[in-house]
């Protein structure tokens, strides 16, 4: 889902705050009162199946619900047992599981290496629809050992393998999945996880209740608060007003300017999150005719947008200018590159000399961006002369449009699944597939040995290479990563996480 | 008359039909739906995935038809976003519509006919004046807006109503009030014009000079005769009202069928949006075919006259 699903048409937000203050109302916060946290979304999650839920706000809630293998310690940055109570490569292409004894699903089955096998070796089928086959398409199959013990068998090196187990691939009770399959889980969703969901009204509204019989030595811990109950609520100045009288604890995704307006009445926050955003170059448009194509063109549009000044005005909080076409905060996202300093004079002389001093017209479609950004980037670049037709397309639509190659630059963002390791974005974009336009031979081969390489050292070398060249080339206009702004009730004690996975199973009340 | 309604059930029929013939082809124009359901995160490899799965690499003709067989054969088709079956979901979501759209096509009709009729019987007085003060502001001002504001004092301010949601009866107050001020003021507007024609007609005079009571010349006579124009106008409201409203139901955290039309089209939910389209197709030509009725059973004139 974009990110910024639609612009409020008007600010409620001030005139909230200024009626808080007017009108002292006992603050009747019910949410601690009754230890039920009220959240609310602007989109609607998608069926509560995780293998095949694309938007956050779905995900979000299956990992309340359901458990992987393991599980990674955002903190600490380690990987940390889960449902596995460890776990060992056998081989270069076999992993083996030792499984927790002793855990329990919602319905009350013991979970064993059965569900492991049955959940696994069902998603990984072509037939099953598994969302992201990049989740799932190093798996080829998954063997029995004994009741506690399982052996995963890779069909490819991969390096983000331990990454995708960490939560990413909950396991199902496999009585369950076998008969409903995909659409049983999601309307009757049975996991091992923190909570369980006692009520849904699909895309509209959820209730879930704290799972007594977690297993004990859950790295996800025993959840503090008893009840969540999820809404839909479309319309940002919606939620704005229920939040502020009390009838919501947490709301995310406030676009910066409401949020410095909310921060008199309730508690905001700004996280950095992996999502980034980019304008992507593709000298292979139109058949290599376009000014993209060359070089010092590219490296002399970076020049020319003040991304500073962009990041400053519209983006704010805890976002910062990229030089890297991936995140820092991401494994062998290497920061010691070229980098192109705000200079629209010299952005000029490198164009005259590339032949285009009388400049030229270029398209760019932006998707789930918002309309100020593409604007500012379109006009600095009109100052050194490069005309820029904008134009705003639903994301399928602009994408398709870059994989048909009729597109020189797209500016959109990518949000890596949330996972901190550039594998999951680089060969997105790098690694020969529909969406490198570049199609660099060398960069290529670096992002491939760095996906399949299982040596850190080895990734962190060719990542290293990658990334510097692509910097070097200016295939990409880095822009900001984003930050995410959460509207709570100053009652709860809640932690964002870089991910945009919000994990309610740490929240307390104060 | 028979064969008046007809002839207009089938027309309307063929509209229908065009619309949803040209609805599922400006889908596929807005983009591919492969990629929209592939997600922001898709590769082009999900994509591919996703466009066999769901068909959507076999010709547009093809695809329609395998649509239609299925509505004739009572099969709406699956959502392919909820992965649920169309008819479930429409079903969820079609009650809360059409309770909040007669709710507010009743209420506008309450304040709309008494107000026109009396604003028409002392025409050009302050009356006539405020009350069609009150229906220009009514036309004039954005409804998210009076929404929001409504929400601001009545759910912030006092607390007296929940602001969002309809969880229980209360949560329809806000919404019903706001849509049936929409709907108001053109029903307010041609109640009165059609009652200021009609007190002026020949017999109207006899009836009051005939010693009538003053009420009776009202509802009897003149009413009778200058709803005839409010009722066609009424099944168009109504059916603008029952076909859902996107921006009520956003700012109120409705879950009708406006803004489930609205977010099955920017996920390219097919099927949802082929269901929406026609019922909504349906729900118009019942309103039109019933005030084309009702009109004729109020005047004789129309029943008379040769379709």
């Amino acid at each position: 889902m974009p990110l910024f699903p639609r612009k409020g048409a008007a600010s409620i937000a001030a005139l909230l705050a200024a009626a808080a203050i007017s009108f002292t109302a006992p603050a009747a916060f019910a949410g601690k009162a009754d230890d039920t946290l009220n959240a609310a979304f602007a989109a609607e999650p998608e069926p509560l199946d995780s293998y095949k839920i694309a938007g956050r706000q779905g995900l979000i809630l299956a990992r309340h619900v359901y458990d992987g293998l393991l599980y990674k310690d955002l903190d600490t940055g380690e990987i940390v047992p889960a449902l596995a109570e460890s776990w060992e490569r056998t081989g270069p292409l076999t992993m083996e599981f030792t499984l927790r004894k002793g855990v329990k699903f919602h319905n009350g089955a013991d979970f064993t290496a059965d569900d492991v096998v049955e959940t696994l070796n069902t998603v990984i089928t072509p037939e099953y629809g598994t969302r992201y086959a990049i989740s799932v398409d190093w798996i080829e199959s998954v063997e029995k050992l004994d009741d506690y013990k399982v052996r995963i068998n890779m069909s490819k090196p991969f390096a983000g393998a331990v990454e995708m187990l960490a939560d990413a691939l909950p396991i199902y009770p496999h009585e369950a999945f076998a008969a409903g399959g995909s659409e049983g889980m999601a309307k009757n969703p049975i996991g091992t996880g923190p909570y369980k969901l006692v009520e849904q009204e699909p895309g509209i509204r959820y209730v879930f209740e704290r799972f007594e019989d977690h297993y004990e030595g859950s790295p996800k811990g025993k959840p503090a608060i008893k009840n969540i109950v999820v809404r839909t609520i479309p319309e940002m100045n919606t939620q704005y007003a229920e939040l502020m009288s009390g009838k919501l604890d947490w709301i995310w995704r406030i676009p910066p300017d409401q949020a410095s307006r909310l921060e008199s009445r309730v508690n905001v926050l700004s996280a950095p999150i992996m999502r980034i955003a980019y304008v992507g170059f593709a000298p292979l448009a139109n058949g290599g005719d376009t000014p993209i194509a060359n070089a010092d063109v590219r490296r002399a549009m970076i020049h020319a947008v003040n991304r500073q000044a962009i990041v400053d005005a519209f983006a704010g909080g805890a976002s910062k200018v990229l030089n890297t076409p991936c995140n820092p905060a991401q494994f062998g996202c290497e920061q010691d590159v070229a980098t192109y300093a705000y200079d629209p004079e010299l952005a000029k002389t490198m164009l005259a000399d590339a032949g285009y001093g009388d400049g030229f017209q270029i398209e760019m479609i932006f998707a789930a961006m918002p309309r100020p950004v593409a604007e500012a980037v379109a006009a600095d670049l009109a100052k050194v002369g490069i005309d820029v037709v904008l134009n705003e397309q639903q994301y399928a639509a602009g994408v398709g449009k870059w994989r048909a190659k009729e597109l020189p630059a797209f500016f959109s963002n990518w949000g890596s699944y949330g996972i901190g390791d550039v594998v999951f974005i680089l060969s997105n974009f790098f690694g020969g597939g529909a969406d490198d336009l570049v199609q660099d031979k060398e960069v290529q081969e670096w992002v491939t040995t760095g996906d399949t390489a299982t040596e850190d050292s080895v990734r962190l070398e060719n990542y290293s290479k990658a990334v510097k060249k692509i910097a070097d080339e200016a295939y990409w206009m880095p822009m900001y990563n984003f930050n995410v702004n959460y509207g709570l009730n100053p009652d709860l004690v809640f932690t964002p996480h870089p991910d945009e996975f919000a994990r309610w199973w740490l929240s307390s009340w104060q | 008359m028979l064969g008046f309604v007809v002839r207009r059930l089938t027309v309307a029929l063929l509209v229908a039909v065009a619309v949803s013939w040209l609805s599922f082809g400006l889908i596929f124009m807005a983009g591919d739906p492969a990629i929209a359901i592939a997600g922001s995160g898709g590769s082009a490899a999900d994509a591919a995935a996703v466009r066999e799965a769901y068909g959507f690499d076999r010709p547009i003709v093809v695809q329609y038809l395998d649509w239609v067989t299925g509505v004739l054969g009572g099969d709406l088709g699956r959502s392919v976003y909820f992965n649920m079956p169309v008819s479930e979901i429409v079903a969820a979501r079609v009650k809360v519509t059409l309770l909040l759209g007669f709710l507010s096509f009743a209420l506008a009709l309450l304040v709309a006919v008494p107000l026109g009729v009396v604003a028409a019987m002392f025409r050009n007085s302050i009356v006539d004046r405020l009350a069609l003060g009150f229906a220009v502001l009514g036309q004039a001002i954005p409804s998210f807006w009076l929404g929001l504001m409504l929400i601001v004092v009545f759910g912030v301010w006092y607390g007296i109503v929940p602001i969002s949601g309809t969880d229980t009866w209360r949560g329809y107050i806000l919404p019903v009030l706001v849509l049936s001020y929409y709907a108001m003021p053109a029903m307010m507007r041609v109640t009165r014009s059609g009652m200021i024609d009609v007190l002026d007609a020949d017999y109207v005079r006899t009836a009051r000079a005939k010693g009538l009571p003053g009420w009776l010349v009202i509802t009897r006579h003149a009413l009778r005769n200058a709803v005839l124009p409010l009722i066609s106008l009424s099944a168009v409201q109504l059916g603008v009202l029952l076909s859902g409203s996107i921006v009520i139901e956003s700012v109120f955290a409705v879950n009708g069928m406006g803004r489930l039309a609205w977010e099955s089209l920017l996920r390219s939910d097919l099927p949802v949006v082929q269901a929406i389209i026609l019922i909504l197709a349906l729900i118009y030509v019942a309103l039109t075919t019933l005030s084309d009725v009702i009109n004729a059973l109020l005047d004789p004139r129309i029943r008379g006259r040769r379709a």
